[in-house]
């Protein structure tokens, strides 16, 4: 969520119980403007918080002129100091994968370590090598923040236009979906490189405006019912809250641009979703 | 000179009314004028002065068409909406009333009302980063205000919130006065008594297709005898649990919790929908609705996460009996509060208040036969907080008001994460516990105060990915027997060797009868 509008903001978003404290509220508005000028971004992003087990990873992220390429994400520990989360890479994103088991410690050096036997070779010069994968907790906070963005990033259509020439923008004249729109899981959109988008025939295109259909929507995920859909705070705000990640709480006032989401939680994939449903 | 200068005004004029007569042509379709669309968007500019106009003009002329369009009268006349957030607010209306009564009622009420300062608590929550928002709070706070005049409640708090993939669950817990509250026990077994006779009719109807030619076999299979529930007020069923949807919304009374109902609990993992009667989709099934499962993870989560800080309960004097069986406590008087640094630094200072369920689903262990005590037993492989050794019987669980640090860790995951509120203003800060075990609970203290919480989806953190328990081996159809056991067919030789013993026996036969005959003729 917007870090201007980080006040009201936690509160419409606080229905899972996780908000923040008075304190880490004012500390955030004084040290996201300091941010903002700081890396010279365009906008400061107030991301979420992940829960260590002895103390938490509060993120923010930067954008620049385009809002969808070269975010950079950065974690603090207290609200103020911040810095700078590696780029997630596809074999780091592996590697975490392999390596990272339970909850996140709250340490960012701490190192998870995996081993396995792995055959190499072929025939019979097959021999079994050991391979350990070691990681540290930041290279594993660095790519579960681009994994929640990348599953469960979620954007009201119509909030963000793309122009012709590929850039990315906070369309200006955006003014909320209409209250019986914002009860339909299809006028949300997942804010990423469209995956599902390029698939579709010309038939199912030919409805789409490209200026805003430019994502792919949230009613095509699979599994199906990985959304929470709800109306809250007396039916007023459309609260959408993921599944999948636990703890990923969306927003949206119908009929005002306001929109955002925030994730608070403890940082797992929920892998048991498919026993739930 | 003059002339042609006054010709070219002229003619300038003139084209300029002729191209303002074209910008009046009205459109065809919305009949509408550029012109006076212009005069419109640059009066509103002039109006307005928004930074950057030539940008934002796109924009501007967009809103300036709509909010035309809006002015139209409608020739239908308006529908009231009775929109969803319209019935919810008329409802939560009446949260805002004040309770008409006598002055002299009033102050009595004050002192004697079971209801929980929800403000203070939320205070203080707030301080940990947990919480629903004031307004919310506040309403949840009238919610149970709501609660407490309509039950005669002895004790009341708000338990926390379970979220739904539909709505969500306030609970409130309350407690009974002895003897009141259970006029709605008696509705349950009448239920159970319905399910089987529905099921004992299909059977009979399933039965009549089947001809009687090849009955099919009975089945063996006896269940074990269930474990018997624990009485109100005691055990899991200490307290009751009311539960709604939204602040003012009826609160609705949930059953009390059985033995299988918790052991079933255990080895689920199920979200919730929001709706209470809704069936629980499982494996291995789960008896009974929503209602009954929110109660068993109510219960579960009570027992994994209500602490308090050491001595603020005690033990009651008059109880002589040992420690393991004491189920009740009072409120110390003599406490005096413990400093917040060494609540947060050390969890021998937190005791559990509510007792620990047992894998027979019980807080008190009972003997039903001996056999099915050892079948439970293997079911429940799940425990609660500390991995009882494979003993028999009785299962003794941990007494009450033990300490936090005795609990058992789950894949390297130390169960509780203890803080205090703010670094930065030490000496005002509150400690703060929040539970691994399940994700959502929490428990403050500050001063002689304490409380807990619990805000989340009900789902304990199991630490690796979920597997079901595997399906038992099927039952074998039919007792095996010499008829339908399969042996190898008789060689050639064997046959032969059948065949000569055959014949021999009948040549033998015959001998006796021939001699019988002949006995027979002699005579």
């Amino acid at each position: 969520m917007d870090s201007d509008s980080l006040h009201y903001s936690v509160d419409l978003a606080a229905g899972n119980g996780l908000t923040l404290s008075s304190e880490q509220r004012a500390a955030l508005q004084t040290s996201l403007v300091i941010l903002k000028r700081s890396y010279k971004f365009s906008r400061v992003l107030f991301w979420g918080k992940i829960l260590g087990i002895k103390c938490d990873y509060f993120i923010a992220q930067g954008v620049e002129e385009d809002e969808m390429k070269k975010k950079k994400s950065l974690y603090s520990l207290n609200c103020l100091d911040w810095h700078l989360l590696p780029q997630a890479t596809e074999s780091m994103t592996a590697d975490v994968a392999l390596a990272a088991q339970g909850r996140f410690t709250g340490d960012l050096s701490h190192e998870y370590e995996h081993t396995e036997t792995r055959t190499e070779g072929e025939g019979d010069e097959a021999t079994e090598v050991e391979v350990t994968v070691k990681v540290n907790e930041a290279s594993r906070l660095a790519t579960t923040v681009s994994n929640i963005d990348k599953d469960v990033s979620v954007v009201p259509r119509g909030a963000f236009t793309k122009s012709p020439s590929g850039k990315v923008q906070i369309n200006r004249s955006f003014g909320g979906l209409h209250p019986t729109e914002a009860a339909k899981l299809r006028n949300y959109l997942h804010f990423r490189e469209p995956v599902n988008l390029k698939k579709k025939s010309i038939l199912e295109m030919s409805d789409l405006n490209p200026a805003l259909d430019f994502l792919d929507p949230l009613s095509e995920d699979i599994p199906k019912g990985s959304w929470s859909l709800q109306l809250e705070r007396g039916g007023t705000v459309c609260v959408l809250r993921s599944l999948l990640w636990l703890g990923l709480t969306f927003f949206h006032v119908p009929q005002t641009p306001q929109h955002g989401y925030i994730y608070m939680g403890d940082g797992l994939i929920n892998l048991d979703l498919p026993f739930m449903l | 000179m003059e002339m042609t200068e006054e010709a070219l005004n002229n003619e300038r004029l003139q084209a300029a009314a002729r191209f303002k007569a074209f910008m009046m042509q009205n459109s065809t379709k919305t009949n509408f004028n550029l012109y006076d669309h212009l005069v419109r968007l640059l009066t509103k500019v002039m109006d307005e002065r928004p930074e950057n106009a030539v940008d934002v003009i796109e924009d501007m002329s967009r809103e300036l068409k709509g909010s035309i369009l809006q002015e139209k009268q409608d020739t239908l006349r308006d529908n009231p909406s009775s929109s969803s957030a319209l019935l919810l607010a008329e409802q939560q209306k009446t949260l805002f009333k004040r309770a008409a009564s006598g002055e002299g009622d009033h102050e009595e009420e004050l002192v004697d009302s079971p209801l929980p300062n929800v403000a203070e608590l939320a205070f203080f929550f707030e301080q940990a980063g947990v919480g629903l928002g004031k307004e919310e709070m506040q309403r949840i706070f009238l919610a149970l205000k709501q609660l407490v005049d309509t039950q005669c409640l002895q004790r009341c708090r708000i338990w926390g919130k379970i979220l739904g993939t539909q709505s969500n669950y306030l609970v409130a817990e309350g407690e009974f006065r002895e003897g009141e509250g259970e006029e709605e026990e008696s509705t349950e077994p009448s239920n159970e008594d319905e399910e089987r006779e529905e099921e004992s009719q299909e059977d009979k109807d399933e039965a009549e297709l089947v001809e009687a030619a090849d009955p099919p076999p009975k089945s063996t299979y006896k269940p074990p005898p269930p474990v018997p529930k624990e009485e109100n007020h005691t055990g899991v069923n200490k307290f009751t649990y009311f539960v709604c949807q939204e602040p003012g919304m009826p609160w609705v009374r949930l059953p009390v919790v059985t033995p299988a109902q918790l052991t079933a609990a255990r080895q689920i993992r199920s979200l919730f929908s929001g709706r209470l009667d809704v069936p629980v989709v499982s494996f291995p099934p789960f008896p009974g609705n929503e209602a009954n499962y929110l109660r068993a993870q109510i219960a579960r989560i009570s027992a994994g996460t209500h602490v308090s800080p050491l001595g603020f309960y005690q033990f009651g004097e008059d109880e002589g009996e040992d420690e393991g069986l004491r189920d009740s406590f009072e409120e110390n008087p003599n406490f005096e509060g413990i400093h917040v640094n060494e609540m947060a630094e050390s969890l021998n200072l937190w005791v559990h208040h509510v007792q620990h369920i047992l894998t027979q689903g019980r807080c008190v262990w009972v003997n039903i036969t001996k056999k099915s005590a050892d079948d439970v037993d293997e079911d429940a492989e799940e425990e609660e907080k500390e991995e009882e050794p494979d003993e028999p019987e009785p299962e003794i669980g941990p007494p009450l008001l033990t300490p936090l640090s005795e609990d058992a860790k789950i894949h390297d995951t130390p169960p509780w994460s203890s803080m205090i509120s703010s670094y930065l203003i030490p000496q005002f800060s509150i400690a703060v516990l929040r539970s691994n075990l399940w994700p959502g609970a929490y428990a403050y203290a500050s001063g002689k105060n304490f409380g807990n919480v619990y805000i989340g989806w009900g789902l304990k953190y199991i630490g690796e990915a979920y597997t079901p328990i595997m399906l038992p081996p099927p039952h074998s159809e039919y007792p095996s027997g010499p008829e339908i056991t399969e042996a190898q067919d008789p060689s050639v030789e064997e046959e032969q060797a059948l065949q000569a013993a055959l014949e021999e026996q009948t040549a033998a036969l015959e001998e006796t009868e021939d001699l019988e005959e002949e006995d027979d003729d002699d005579g």
